[in-house]
C-alpha cells in the first residue's frame, strides 16, 4: 500500500494528476469531436448527393479502421506534415506536436464519427410533425433549429452519447503509445520502475473502472433531468 | 508502395488468425456467461456481472498489460505449466482478447435471452417438452438468431481491437505498418495502406454478417 503513497516514496499524487490528465484529454477529445459532428451531420443528413459521400466516408472510415492507427497517423505523420509546412516557410528544424494536442485530436476525430451516427439517428428519430410545426408556425430557420430540434435531439441522444462517453474514455489510454503522461503511461512507468507490474496495472484497472461507473451515475441524473417532462 | 504490400498481407494473416480464434473462445465464454446471467441464484449472477462489468469498464490496453506483463508476475504461475502459455505473447493476447469479447458478447446474448418472446417457451412447455431441450433447442438457438447484427458490430470493433496486439510484440497488420514506418519514415504509405487493409477487412466482415443475416435472421 506504501507504494500508492502521496510524495517522494510512493506513487500515488503521480497516478492522481495522470488521472486527471485522462480525464482532461477525454473531455478534449469528447469536445473536438462534438464539433466534427456539427459538421458532418448536416452533411450526412444532406439530399446533396456528394455532401452526403463526403460524410458518410468520414464515419465509414473511421469506425473501419482501429484506433491505434489514426493515433500513429496523427503522431507520426503530423509532425512530418507540420515541418513540410515550416520547411516551405524557410525552417528546417524539428518540430514537435504537444502530445496532449496530437492525442485530443485523434481520440477526437473518432469519438466524432460515433458522435455524427448519434445525433444523425436522434434527429431522425424526431417526429415529422415537429418539422412541420414549427415550419407553419412561421419560425426561421436557424431558430427552428436551436428552439425546436436541438433541445429533443439532445434528448434523444444522451443515452447513446453516454456510450460514446465510455468509448471516448476508454480510447484515451491509447495515447499512452505516444508518451503523455496519463493513467496507462503512469502505470507503465512505475510498474517499470518498481518491477510490479501486476500491481500498478490493477490500480489502473481500478481507476478506470471508478471512472466509467462516476461518469455512468452523472450521465443517469442528466438524463432524469432532461426527461423531465416527458 | 507495392514493396511494403507483401509484408503488410502477412501481417493481416497474423491479425485475422488472432481475430479467429478470439473470436472462437469468446463466443464460448459468451455463451457460458450469459447463461450465467440468466441464472437466478443471486451468487452466481452477481459473479457473471461483475466479470462483463470489469471487462467492459476498462481499456482493452489494460486488460492486455495485466495479462502480459502482470500475470508473468506472480511466482506461482511462472513456475506452473501455464508458463508455457504466459510467456509468448501471442498466446497472451488471445486470452486477453477472448475475455473481452467475451464479456461483451455475453451481454449481446444476454439481452437476446431476455427478449425471447414467452409464446415459444410456454408452447414448448404445453407440448411436453423439457425444460432442458427447451433451453438447448428453442432458446439458445433463438438468442443466436437474434444477436447476428449486435454481433456483427463485435467482430468489427474486435478486428480493430487487435491492432492492440502490436504494442505487445506482436507484428500484426498494425506492427508490420508500425516497422514500415520506422524503417522508411513514411508514416503517410505505411499507416494509410494499413488502414486501406483493414477497411477491406471490415468490409468483407461487414457483409458476410448482412449475408447471414438475410439467409438464417429472425424475423419477429
Amino acid at each position: 500500500m506504501e507504494l500508492l503513497s502521496f510524495g517522494d516514496t510512493g506513487w500515488g499524487d503521480e497516478l492522481f494528476f495522470a488521472t486527471l490528465m485522462t480525464i482532461a484529454v477525454s473531455i478534449g477529445a469528447m469536445a473536438i469531436g462534438f464539433l466534427f459532428a456539427l459538421i458532418f451531420t448536416p452533411l450526412k443528413l444532406s439530399k446533396n448527393k456528394t455532401l452526403n459521400i463526403i460524410g458518410n466516408c468520414y464515419t465509414t472510415i473511421i469506425r473501419g479502421v482501429p484506433e491505434l492507427l489514426v493515433i500513429y497517423l496523427l503522431f507520426f505523420g503530423g509532425t512530418g506534415a507540420a515541418m513540410y509546412v515550416a520547411s516551405i516557410f524557410g525552417y528546417d528544424g524539428y518540430i514537435e506536436i504537444n502530445a496532449f494536442i496530437t492525442g485530443a485530436l485523434a481520440i477526437g476525430i473518432i469519438s466524432g464519427a460515433y458522435s455524427t451516427e448519434v445525433f444523425r439517428g436522434a434527429i431522425l428519430s424526431i417526429d415529422k410533425g415537429q418539422f412541420e410545426a414549427s415550419k407553419v408556425l412561421g419560425l426561421k430557420k436557424n431558430i427552428q433549429f436551436y428552439k425546436v430540434i436541438l433541445p429533443q435531439m439532445l434528448r434523444l441522444s444522451i443515452p447513446n452519447l453516454s456510450n460514446v462517453w465510455q468509448i471516448t474514455l476508454k480510447d484515451t489510454s491509447l495515447i499512452s503509445v505516444t508518451g503523455l503522461v496519463e493513467i496507462m503511461r503512469q502505470s507503465y512507468i512505475a510498474a517499470g520502475s518498481t518491477r510490479d507490474p501486476l500491481f500498478f496495472y490493477s490500480v489502473a484497472a481500478v481507476l478506470y473502472l471508478i471512472l466509467t461507473f462516476l461518469s455512468m451515475k452523472i450521465i443517469n441524473k442528466l438524463e432524469v433531468r432532461y426527461n423531465k417532462g416527458f | 508502395m507495392i514493396s511494403i504490400f507483401p509484408s503488410l498481407l502477412n501481417g493481416a494473416v497474423i491479425t485475422l488468425k488472432l481475430l479467429a480464434s478470439s473470436m472462437f473462445f469468446g463466443l464460448l465464454i459468451g455463451l457460458l456467461f450469459a447463461i450465467l446471467r440468466i441464472n437466478k441464484n443471486p451468487i452466481i449472477n452477481k459473479f457473471a456481472y461483475g466479470y462483463s462489468y470489469f471487462f467492459r469498464g476498462t481499456p482493452l490496453l489494460v486488460q492486455l498489460y495485466l495479462i502480459y506483463y502482470g500475470l508473468a508476475n506472480i511466482e506461482f504461475l511462472r513456475n506452473s505449466f501455464l508458463w508455457v502459455i504466459i510467456r509468448e505473447p501471442y498466446w497472451c493476447a488471445i486470452i486477453a482478447f477472448s475475455l473481452n469479447t467475451g464479456a461483451y458478447t455475453s451481454e449481446i446474448l444476454r439481452s437476446a435471452f431476455q427478449t425471447i418472446k414467452e409464446g415459444y417457451i410456454e408452447a414448448a412447455q404445453s407440448l411436453g417438452v423439457t425444460k432442458k431441450i427447451t433451453f438447448y433447442k428453442i432458446q439458445i438457438p433463438i438468442a443466436i438468431k437474434q444477436s447476428l447484427p449486435a454481433y456483427g458490430n463485435e467482430i468489427i470493433l474486435m478486428l480493430k481491437g487487435t491492432s492492440l496486439a502490436s504494442v505487445i510484440t506482436i507484428m500484426d497488420l498494425m506492427g508490420e505498418a508500425r516497422k514500415v514506418n520506422v524503417l522508411t519514415f513514411k508514416p503517410f504509405e505505411a499507416f494509410i495502406t494499413a488502414g486501406i487493409i483493414y477497411l477491406f477487412l471490415t468490409f468483407i466482415i461487414h457483409n458476410i454478417v448482412k449475408y447471414l443475416e438475410k439467409k438464417y435472421g429472425f424475423q419477429t
